[in-house]
């Protein structure tokens, strides 16, 4: 079995039907590449393969021959997209970030948010509810950064009931008394 | 430690995460990533029924491969236990089967494929099992609050409000799912595992084993989410990881698959919770009565504390003079329910919020104005008797967040299109509930170093942004910049107890007491930089214990006083549209405006903010657990449906600080808070849009059963 892994040529003697993604983290010591729910759903388990991205869970390591597989130890030219997922919140626990690292590596340049949406709908993340995945993706093709500005709460007071009515009611009823 | 460096403050900025480069490059190493030399893998053989007596498990037909190690009850050294509030579910079963997945045998072999290739068959005498926990025998544990006369003002008020409201069980969905490797040393067990509390774990484990202190160590493994599924469960994979390395004397990994994970950990606490609120005519609240009812499944394990904290946040954020509250927790055939985000307080806050709408309505009151006349101030007084400090913040945000969602205009205009606008106000209480604090009484350390300090302290990093968080706060304690500040790995061997990584309370009670060893190594230092008093003195660790602010008050037998040290506070809108035909949901925007006293890191804040509501909705309106005699019939990603990026609308996130006084930096908690909104926001939308739905997941099957009004 040979293919190209992040550039180098590898020679395996592994079975066919083994899954790409165990080849990967158990023959080739990559762990990078993470294992969310072995069914193709949550695609944790993202690779590239000639440049396209796979769930590596499902890819038998047959399939492989002859290919470019990149996974995210070999990600180049995506630092920015890296460095975003670091300050714009796109990575919290991290199980599911070399997923979409590799994954959003693919999108068009000038892709719309809808257009990153659905080149992201193959990979699930439990912490950041995709806002800060989406920020990421700007960020790291010059989108202005939207670091969030909290705000002092306004002055709870202990206002009575009736102050919460609008002026000129309270001050109505005062004259109809 | 120059002068330049001292200039601005790392709190509230938004800085890098601490770990965020490993976690980019693909070096970060989580559990499955380790492996010591002569692992085996291990594997739990499980109950096939609800419950019944267990009669004999077998291995074979055929032979068994070579070097197989076997474990069952007898092989346990300790208590047959795992520890954590009661002790009442074994490690392994035997005899009594009180669930389907109960653990009965562990094997490990060195080869993961010929290990699950060995066939195992349980056999019992099924019995007869409880599902329904309305119908439930065995109470675990039951809660009362009451403050005057609520039958009374009930029977007094001119306007009475019934209704019964009920949530699913929810699985976390972490994507690593749980995993331990224990590694027999130094004549114990080391465990190096994914989960939030590590002295939790070691506790269990000195139980099970019957070791010392000293000869348990565990090491928290970068974990891949937790939410509250890798608090109390970790005790248990740890515990059979554990029997198997001893007996075997070699390390044993265990990872569960998506599958074991979601048939056989634990899961949200589906509950049903019926409401009889009395208003006067203008609506001011005059009355609660609330009855609670928690399925706690097969074993009590956190179940006492979900119900607390359920039951404490029963009323809402709102005042009411007569308030009575009655919950139980009860056991169903069903695996263990614990810990998720929220813990309890996202289930009786969607009854209260929900029922609100419905009350509006029938007041005939708009339910914006019907809560602003009721929540909150500072000054008021809880169910328990607890008077609300001054970062009481129920109105602010419940005015930002109708402000900046227009929602008035869009209430009004979306009337009968389909679409509809609903809000939910609530609080979470930040902290463990009553004494809880004062019993952990939690440690940290920080040590000095030659670059500057060393955080030491239990609390684990699981996403959430601990290890940046508490950096921030010691370094702008010290003054000194965020780069001289290093956190130790929470490995119990190095780091003392910080209590577990829950209940929202890492930030505001660790952090606190890390601020205070802050500024103690501070006054020590004087004058003299790190590298010289190290050189004149020697090693410099200072450590500081949890200390209960003078005015906080709880009773634990009456359920009086203050139930938590403060609030956070939180109200959302959420937007939505109902497909007339399918009437598939499609949430188009959530508005989420929440005072949690300082956002230490801003950016991390909006995460937990923005990543705890895309759960509340999944909750909402499609994350349903199908239990089929007592086993989960829906324990895969494809037919458990966890928000995906196209079911996750735009969320438009406010931060609001009110200072805490005895917060560092006047910081609260910020983790659970945003579960308690999106639920009952959710169907109040669905109200609004023709929809008379009490229950959540609101799923399109629910919608098409329920009455459009
Ligand atoms: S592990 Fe491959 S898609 Fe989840
Ligand atoms: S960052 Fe945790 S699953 Fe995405």
């Amino acid at each position: 079995m040979r293919f190209t892994l992040n550039g180098k040529p590898v020679e395996l003697k592994v079975a066919p039907m083994r899954r790409l993604l165990d080849v990967l983290r158990e023959d080739c010591g990559l762990t990078g590449t993470k294992e969310g729910c072995g069914e193709g759903e949550c695609g944790a388990c993202t690779v590239l393969l000639d440049g396209a991205p796979v769930n590596s869970c499902l890819v038998p390591v047959a399939q492989a021959e002859g290919t470019k597989v990149t996974t995210i130890e070999g990600l180049r030219g995506h630092t920015k997209l890296q460095q975003a997922f670091v300050t714009e919140g796109g990575a919290q626990c991290g199980i599911c970030t070399p997923g979409f690292l590799l994954a959003a590596s693919t999108l068009p340049r000038a892709a719309s948010l809808e257009a990153v949406k659905q080149g992201l709908a193959g990979n699930l993340c439990r912490c950041t509810g995709y806002a800060g995945i989406y920020r990421s993706v700007a960020v790291a093709r010059g989108g202005a950064r939207a670091a969030p500005k909290p705000k002092p709460a306004a002055r709870a007071k202990a206002t009575p009931r009736a102050k919460t009515k609008p002026k000129a009611r309270s001050a109505a009823a005062r004259r109809s008394r | 430690m120059g002068k330049a460096s001292t200039r601005a403050g790392s709190v509230g900025r938004s800085v890098p995460r601490l770990e965020g480069a490993a976690k980019v490059d693909g070096r970060a190493r989580y559990v499955d990533d380790l492996s010591f030399p002569g692992m085996l893998h291990g594997r739990t053989i499980r109950a096939p029924h609800a419950c019944g007596r267990l009669r004999s498990v077998r291995l074979g037909p055929g032979g068994l491969p070579l070097g197989l190690v076997v474990v069952g009850p007898r092989d346990i050294p300790g208590d047959n236990v795992i520890a954590v509030i009661e002790d009442d579910q074994p490690a392994l079963a035997w005899g009594e089967i009180r669930h389907a997945e109960e653990p009965v045998l562990l094997l490990a072999h060195a080869d993961r494929e010929a290990l699950f290739a060995v066939p195992a068959e349980v056999e019992m005498i099924p019995g007869a099992p409880v599902f329904d926990p309305l119908a439930s025998p065995r109470v675990f544990k039951h809660i009362r609050i009451a403050r005057g006369d609520a039958g009374a003002a009930l029977r007094k008020a001119p306007v009475v409000v019934e209704g019964e409201y009920r949530t699913g069980a929810q699985e976390h969905v972490y994507i690593e799912p749980n995993g331990v490797i224990a590694v027999p040393e130094n004549g114990g067990i080391t465990v190096h595992g994914s989960l939030q509390c590590p002295h939790y774990v070691h506790k269990a484990l000195c139980r099970l084993l019957k070791l010392p202190a000293d000869k348990v160590r565990v090491v928290q493994t970068e974990t891949g989410g937790g939410f509250g599924g890798k608090e109390d469960y970790p005790s248990v994979i740890a515990g059979h990881a554990a029997l198997l390395a001893l007996k075997a004397r070699r390390p044993v990994k265990i990872v569960y698959d998506r599958a074991e994970d979601m048939r056989a950990t634990t899961k949200r606490h589906p509950s049903i919770v019926r409401l009889r609120t009395g208003f006067s005519r203008d609506g001011a609240l005059l009355a609660i009565e609330a009855e609670v009812v928690m399925d706690g499944g097969a074993y009590v394990t956190l179940s006492p504390v979900v119900l607390s904290r359920g039951v404490l946040h029963a009323t809402g954020p709102y005042r009411c003079p007569a308030v009575a509250i009655d919950g139980r927790v009860v056991m169903t055939n069903t695996p263990p329910n614990g810990a998720f985000r929220g813990f309890g307080a996202p289930q009786t806050q969607f009854a209260i919020e929900a029922h609100m709408d419905r009350c509006a309505e029938q007041l005939g009151i708009d339910p914006v104005k019907l809560r602003e006349k009721n929540a909150f101030r500072p000054g008021d007084v809880t169910a328990t008797g607890q008077k609300l400090p001054k970062d009481t913040s129920a109105l602010p945000v419940l005015r930002e967040a109708v402000r900046r969602s227009d929602f008035h205009r869009k209430r009004k205009a979306w009337a009968g299109t389909g679409k509809g606008i609903g809000l939910a106000l609530f609080f979470h209480g930040s902290g463990f509930t009553g004494a809880g604090e004062v019993r952990l009484a939690s440690r940290a350390s920080l040590e000095l170093t030659a670059k500057g300090a060393r955080i030491l302290v239990g609390s684990t990093e699981i996403g959430q942004g601990t290890r940046t968080m508490l950096a921030q706060i010691v370094a702008d304690t010290l003054r000194w910049p965020l780069s001289a500040i290093e956190v130790a790995p929470a490995d119990t061997g190095l780091v003392p107890d910080s209590g577990p990584t829950v209940a929202s309370r890492t930030c505001m009670i660790v952090g606190a007491i890390l601020q205070r060893a802050a500024r103690e190594l501070k006054h020590k230092l004087g004058r003299l930089t790190p590298t010289q008093y190290l050189a004149r003195h020697g090693a410099l660790v200072v450590t500081k214990q949890y200390e209960k602010p003078a005015e906080i008050h709880w009773d634990e037998e009456r359920y009086k006083g203050d139930a938590y040290g403060t609030y956070a506070w939180g109200c959302d809108v959420v937007e939505l549209e109902v497909d007339p035909v399918t009437r598939e949901v499609r949430p188009l925007k959530l508005t989420a405006v929440q005072e949690i006293g300082k956002a230490i890191h801003p950016g991390h804040s909006r995460g937990q903010i923005e990543g705890g509501s895309a759960q509340g909705l999944g909750w909402a309106l499609s994350e349903e657990v199908v239990m089929r005699d007592g086993k989960m019939a829906n324990a895969q990603l494809t037919n458990y449906m966890m928000p995906t990026t196209k079911d996750t609308p735009e969320f438009d996130v406010a931060i609001l600080e009110q200072a805490y006084r005895h917060g560092p930096f006047g910081a609260k908690g910020v983790g659970e808070l945003p579960m308690d909104g999106p639920a009952p926001a959710v169907v109040n939308a669905l109200r609004h849009a023709g929809f008379d739905v009490r229950e959540v997941p609101a799923t399109p099957e629910r919608l098409l059963k329920c009455a459009s009004r």
